[in-house]
């Protein structure tokens, strides 16, 4: 409807597009980037090219990946141009985010935090978010944008493998890694907050 | 916290937990791990942590206020919409 309306050249169309997509891009590259400044200039780089290319987006339905492939292009443009750009791309094995344990004799206790009061602790909701948007930038790279794509921005599997050239399973893989280990650093916080 | 056994299928289920809570799995590899995590109670607590996590991301909002568009950004969008328009007449 939004892209569509944009190529019928409706009133407020253009308006309504640049709002929806500029706070998404804008934090999708806040996230990537880890700079405010390179967030915003991605924003507006990434819309100009999008309007740029409009008439090349062959399905108005799917302008959401289409709009989030463009900006992930302009996010590895902007670190490319970064001389300091963190850069890490190993995957990371199952086995190493399995929950630590302890006991004896084959029976084992699973160190894991009580998750049972969060929804319904404000206060520590709001210290949970902030855990989450620094474990994010955490993430090494090849596993962050599987998360704001699929998690955060709620894009389907197939979708997300087409924005990252990937296979799908490649996504579900990376997908279910990064939530492991944004897990265990949120459980880390969690029993930190139990101590207290 | 739970005593726990920790089994090869408990491991088999971590891997799968993602794709369990996406719903992507086949029905009867849904059954398998329901089968085994309705007395497992670890297996739960962690699936539930996992849960919790997705959710949290699912609803997270950035804290970070984005600067207002510029007039001159502005300017510059419309003018690449308006050729793109054009383009299309």
């Amino acid at each position: 409807m939004l892209a569509q309306d944009l190529l019928n050249g409706e009133p407020g169309a253009f308006d309504r597009f640049v709002e929806y997509f500029r706070s998404r891009i804008f934090n999708y590259s806040w996230l990537m980037c880890g700079q405010r400044e390179d967030a915003e200039e991605v924003a507006q780089e990434a819309l100009l090219r999008v309007f740029e290319k409009f008439s090349e987006l062959r399905d108005p339905e799917r302008v959401r990946p289409w709009v989030f492939r463009i900006a992930k292009n302009a996010c590895l443009t902007k670190r490319r141009r970064s001389l300091f750009a963190p850069s890490t791309s190993q995957e990371v094995s199952l086995d190493s985010l399995i929950p630590a344990r302890n006991g004896q004799d084959g029976a084992v206790r699973l160190e894991i935090a009580d998750w049972s009061r969060l929804p319904e602790d404000q206060v520590l909701q709001a210290e949970m978010h902030k855990e989450l948007r620094q474990a994010i930038r955490d993430l090494p790279d090849l596993y962050r944008p599987v998360i704001l794509l699929r998690d955060m921005e709620d894009l389907s599997t197939e979708e997300t493998a087409q924005i990252l050239d990937v296979s799908e399973d490649v996504v579900k893989t990376r997908l279910h890694r990064a939530r492991l280990m944004l897990r265990r650093q949120l459980d880390a916080r969690l029993r930190v907050h139990e101590g207290k | 916290m739970s005593e726990h056994r920790h089994s090869p299928e408990c491991k088999e289920i971590f891997a799968l937990l993602s794709q369990y809570l996406d719903l992507e799995l086949p029905a009867d590899a849904c059954r398998a791990i329901e089968e085994h995590i309705k007395d497992c109670p670890p297996c739960i607590e962690f699936a539930e942590s996992l849960r919790k996590t997705v959710d949290l991301c699912r609803h997270y909002s950035t804290s970070e206020v984005q600067s207002p568009l510029s007039e001159e950004a502005r300017s510059e969008l419309e003018a690449a919409y308006r050729k793109m328009l054009k383009s299309r007449e």
